[in-house]
């Protein structure tokens, strides 16, 4: 197979051994380039900011002055400026590459949204500003929420959760506060076996026990096992749809009728919902509450582990309920109902979950990406997304064991299981593997109910050239595991780093640089 | 559209492959009484970027930016001057695209920054150890209360008066839920220091509490030392959660951790992160090295590759929901790691010179301010020491003359009773923060207009 449409191929490298190569006097090779840490080459007179004189006062501090050296070293410009780009250069990221991790949908972020964000009418305004000076930030807190409820079918919008899992805890806080306001104290949250780990975090955090309900052997919820356990016990029931397997479930009406019948309430995860969006509603599904992450599936940026946006759309049932504070419209006026201006008909709501009103920021990049797409455009999102990683599934058949590959078309992402490696060979050296050819792993070792899971998700914003690069790759590393090649145990090869001992981090924490001994008294010296 | 690469023509080869006549057909097991069959109605279909951008554009020019005139708001969300290089670096696509860094081998300029991050606010506080972030100052708080109480195995917090009132409500909130319990107060406006309780904290702390909560400088701008609360605390068995809401007041003023705190949980934003509304922010969490396994969020941590080159990883996920489930110590999964380099970057180019000298200025600037508006007539200073925000006390209530003020294009504060809409007196509080980014004739802007107002 030709790696791109020209047929064009890179010229491979001499096959010498690579650990032949001689060592430089720097460590870098070329541009690979070692960084060191910042309290190694800063100090704590340097400075990269200059600022204006002060006005001769008398301090008010009240003998509280800090005297003691704090010990943050800084660096000027310059030196900052190469610092941060040096260490950029050894992550991967969504602009270098294909990025399929499962659940993750690290799809392309638009720079548009980031130049909108960076308006000075939302970056540089203050949460607690009088209503009348930031109308146009609540209008975009409502224009988002509306196309949030009008995507999912659901009357009402909690904007404020700063996170999927924060969203989560924002739905089952609702859930808790309608059955205890008829008085009902049920104890338990029935969680499917493949869900994500924040949801029996996430129920455990706010004080539910938790129970696993099975799957069926082709990767749905078993519905005959989830009947059997519903009970006056159960408040709610937290599913994923679609689901961890890459599955949508089939039965979801059904599920949701049972849950109602037994007078739970249906919890979804939002976190695939980039697979369904304009397409389905979870409204018609029967859900009651589900978070959406904005840096998902409205494509906010991940930047290396958030900020996220985890906004909770609510059924009727659960609304009275939700979070202050919130936006209302009232003619062409918007305002802001938060412990001020609570009335009457809001008291029913559980409070406030965060200060201030949520990620405003992020709102601002999903509303680009929302109004750039479109009602048409979404749609396409989720068709586009569905046929990458159906794709990416039948591409693989006979190469990696697809455990629920006769289960139906995959929704947004594929699994595979490990099943058919070496011995000895796992998953870990088939994602380490992906590394030496310049991707990013799939999600590994999740969801639990896959020996050795590998969970693909391509997303939609990735053309076919590059998922025949990428599948090519997986095959190539693939094959390697099944034949047992000894190579890929010690990949990756190219990368910054080889494989790092995660057992003796743990062991014993170094979380904190501090200098060594050597280092004081060389510094002592000078 | 666009952002989506696929042409017509591949995705029928792509059918062809999958053996599927239609997109359509790969949503056969949506239901059909749930399966739309085009766009959805009620939304408008896709926009260029240049009509993305005027429709947007057209939002935010209804917004009073803080830069348009004099601007003096603060409460747990500050306008510090962030370097033009500190929003460039984060916006490569490296930080900007990237995952959480479950792959160290291709991940570690994430890793070394958070690393790097971590350290930082462990020295600015005081502790041993920090984590790689939070949420934001408010989330934080919770999740040390909840800390607190795995350790001592005790269920009561106590809360300082002076504790950001928000904050007070995320931690009622989530405790209505998870049975702690919360011993409150309001802050009084009418002592001489605002909001200035830690006799009572004193008082109150028993062999039954799990952690006293305090801020500082607190809600009102008050700043107090907290190492009698710390011994006292310690005494009883209880740990002292220290709140800080404005990091730069760090480089001017005792840490917490000198001070005897256990846990110190801050907002991040006043230093690398604009205000933005309220979010994204970055909560801060640091405390001492023998609690770290009860500690929430994750943690970078160093150790080495297989060539023995140092390198860093996500560690102790054990604690994390990933692994543990509901056996972990927190839910949280996506933190706040984009805010957390700019933190990082910005504390960086400003170095402990930068700080102290940021900080000074604040101060100064702050001192000068509230002596030229204590001048105004019917305005009293409610501090004795703060750092960069104080409290008027009006001779008459606060919230009309800061929408009259912002009538004037002035942001002049905070109003205490949009915190406290009870009264007993705070309504006549004006909560007001002086950074560097005040310029000495805004001050005087604000004074003649504020005697206007009162007059």
């Amino acid at each position: 197979m030709s790696i791109n449409a020209s047929g064009w191929r890179p010229t491979a490298p001499g096959t010498g051994d690579e650990d032949a190569a001689p060592a430089t006097f720097t460590g870098n090779r070329a541009l690979m380039l070692e960084e060191p840490l910042l309290f190694e080459i800063g100090s704590t007179d340097r400075t990269g900011v200059d600022l204006p004189g002060a006005p001769r006062v008398a301090g008010r501090l009240g003998g509280l002055e800090r005297t003691a050296p704090i010990g943050l070293p800084g660096l000027t410009e310059p030196e900052t400026v190469r610092h941060y780009t040096r260490l950029s250069r050894q992550n991967y990221a969504i602009d270098l590459g294909l990025f399929p991790l499962g659940s993750c949908t690290m799809k392309h972020n638009p720079r548009l949204n980031e130049k909108m964000a960076r308006l000075p009418g939302f970056a540089d305004i203050h949460p607690l500003q009088p209503i009348d000076t930031v109308q146009g930030a609540l209008a975009l807190i409502h224009l988002v929420g509306e196309w949030l409820t009008t995507l999912t079918g659901m009357p009402a919008v909690a904007m404020s959760p700063k996170a999927g899992a924060h969203g989560e805890l924002c739905g089952l806080l609702a859930i808790r506060s309608a059955l205890e306001a008829r008085g009902d104290r049920r104890q338990v949250v029935l969680v499917p076996e493949s869900a994500h780990g924040t949801n029996p975090a996430t129920a455990a955090f706010c004080g539910y026990a938790v129970e696993n309900i099975p799957a069926t052997p082709e990767g749905r919820v078993d519905l005959a096992a989830l009947r059997a356990r519903l009970g006056p016990d159960v408040a709610a029931l937290m599913i994923t749809n679609p689901n961890t397997c890459g599955l949508f479930e089939r039965d979801m009406i059904a599920i949701s009728g049972a849950v109602h019948a037994a007078g739970a309430f249906v919890y979804c995860d939002g976190a695939n919902f980039n697979a369904i969006v304009g397409r389905v509603r979870p409204g018609d599904l029967g859900v009651d509450a589900m978070h959406i992450n904005l840096h998902k599936t409205f494509s906010t940026p991940h930047g290396g582990g958030g900020p996220g946006a985890g906004p909770v759309v609510f059924s009727d049932a659960l609304a009275p309920f939700a979070p202050l504070p919130f936006v209302e419209k009232a003619g062409d006026h918007y305002r802001l109902v938060e412990e001020e201006t609570v009335e009457e008909h809001h008291k029913a709501s559980f409070g406030r979950m965060v200060a201030f009103h949520g990620q405003m920021g992020m709102f601002v990049r999903a509303a680009a990406y929302m109004l750039s797409h479109g009602a048409d455009g979404l749609r396409q999102v989720a068709g586009d997304a569905v046929l990458n990683a159906n794709y990416v599934l039948r591409s693989l058949d006979g190469v990696l064991d697809a455990p629920f590959g006769a289960s139906g078309p995959c929704m947004h992402e594929a699994l595979f299981s490990d099943e058919g490696m070496a011995d000895g060979f796992t998953t870990l050296d088939i994602a380490k593997g992906l590394i030496d050819e310049g991707f990013h792993p799939m999600t590994m070792y999740f969801p639990l109910v896959v020996h050795g899971a590998m969970l693909i998700e391509p997303t939609e914003t990735e053309g076919k050239a590059a998922l025949d690069q990428f599948i090519g790759a997986l095959r190539s590393v693939a094959e390697r595991a099944k034949a047992g090649d000894p190579a890929l145990k010690a990949a990756p090869r190219f990368a910054p780093r080889r494989r790092l001992d995660e057992t003796a981090a743990a062991r014993k924490p170094v979380l904190v640089w501090r200098e060594s001994e050597a280092g004081q008294v060389a510094r002592a010296a000078e | 559209m666009r952002y989506l690469p696929l042409r017509p023509a591949d995705r029928r080869a792509m059918l062809d492959v999958i053996g599927a006549a239609s997109i359509d057909d790969l949503f056969a097991d949506v239901p059909d009484a749930a399966r739309l069959s085009g766009p959805i109605a009620g939304l408008p279909m896709h926009a260029s970027e240049m009509a993305v951008e005027r429709q947007l554009g057209a939002l935010a020019a209804r917004n009073h930016a803080a830069g348009e005139g004099p601007f003096f708001l603060g409460c747990g969300a500050y306008r510090h001057h962030v370097p033009a290089s500190v929003d460039h670096l984060i916006q490569r696509g490296e930080f900007l695209t990237s995952y959480t860094p479950y792959q160290p081998e291709i991940a570690q300029g994430t890793l070394q920054a958070l690393f790097e991050f971590q350290t930082q606010v462990a020295r600015l506080t005081g502790c041993e150890v920090a984590n790689a972030s939070m949420y934001d100052g408010s989330t934080a708080c919770w999740e040390a209360i909840v800390m607190a109480r795995r350790i001592t195995r005790r269920g009561r917090a106590i809360l300082s008066a002076g504790l950001h009132p928000h904050y007070v409500s995320v931690a009622e909130t989530m405790a209505r839920f998870t049975g702690d319990v919360l011993d409150t107060a309001l802050p009084r406006l009418t002592d001489g220091a605002p909001g200035d309780d830690l006799a009572r904290l004193i008082d109150a702390v028993d062999g039954g509490t799990s952690c006293v909560v305090v801020q500082n400088p607190n809600i009102f701008g008050h700043v107090a030392d907290l190492s009698e609360l710390a011994a006292r605390c310690h005494a009883k068995g209880a740990l002292l959660v220290a709140v800080v809401t404005e990091p730069v007041s760090l480089g001017a003023i005792r840490s917490p951790g000198e001070m005897g705190a256990d846990i110190v949980v801050g907002e991040g934003q006043g230093i690398g992160v604009g205000l933005q509304f309220g979010g994204p922010y970055v909560g801060l969490f640091a405390t001492r090295e023998k609690f770290v396994r009860q500690m929430p969020g994750r943690l970078a941590g160093e150790t080495v590759d297989a060539e023995g080159r140092r390198g860093f990883v996500l560690t102790l996920s054990t604690r994390e929901q990933h692994i543990r489930r509901e056996k972990a110590t927190s839910n949280i999964c996506t933190n706040s790691g984009l805010c957390a380099l700019a933190f990082s970057i910005h504390m960086t180019l400003l170095g402990e010179a930068g700080l102290r000298e940021l900080a000074a200025l604040n101060h100064a600037n702050a001192v000068a301010a509230a002596a030229r508006l204590a001048r105004v007539p019917g305005v009293e200073l409610a501090n004795g020491p703060f750092f960069n925000e104080f409290t008027l006390r009006l001779n008459r209530e606060a919230r009309p003359v800061v929408r009259a003020l912002a009538e004037d294009g002035i942001l002049g504060g905070v109003s205490a009773g949009r915190l406290y809409p009870d009264g007993d007196g705070r309504e006549r509080g004006l909560i007001v923060a002086v950074t560097e980014t005040v310029a000495p004739e805004d001050v005087d802007e604000f004074a003649d207009a504020l005697e206007e107002a009162l007059s």
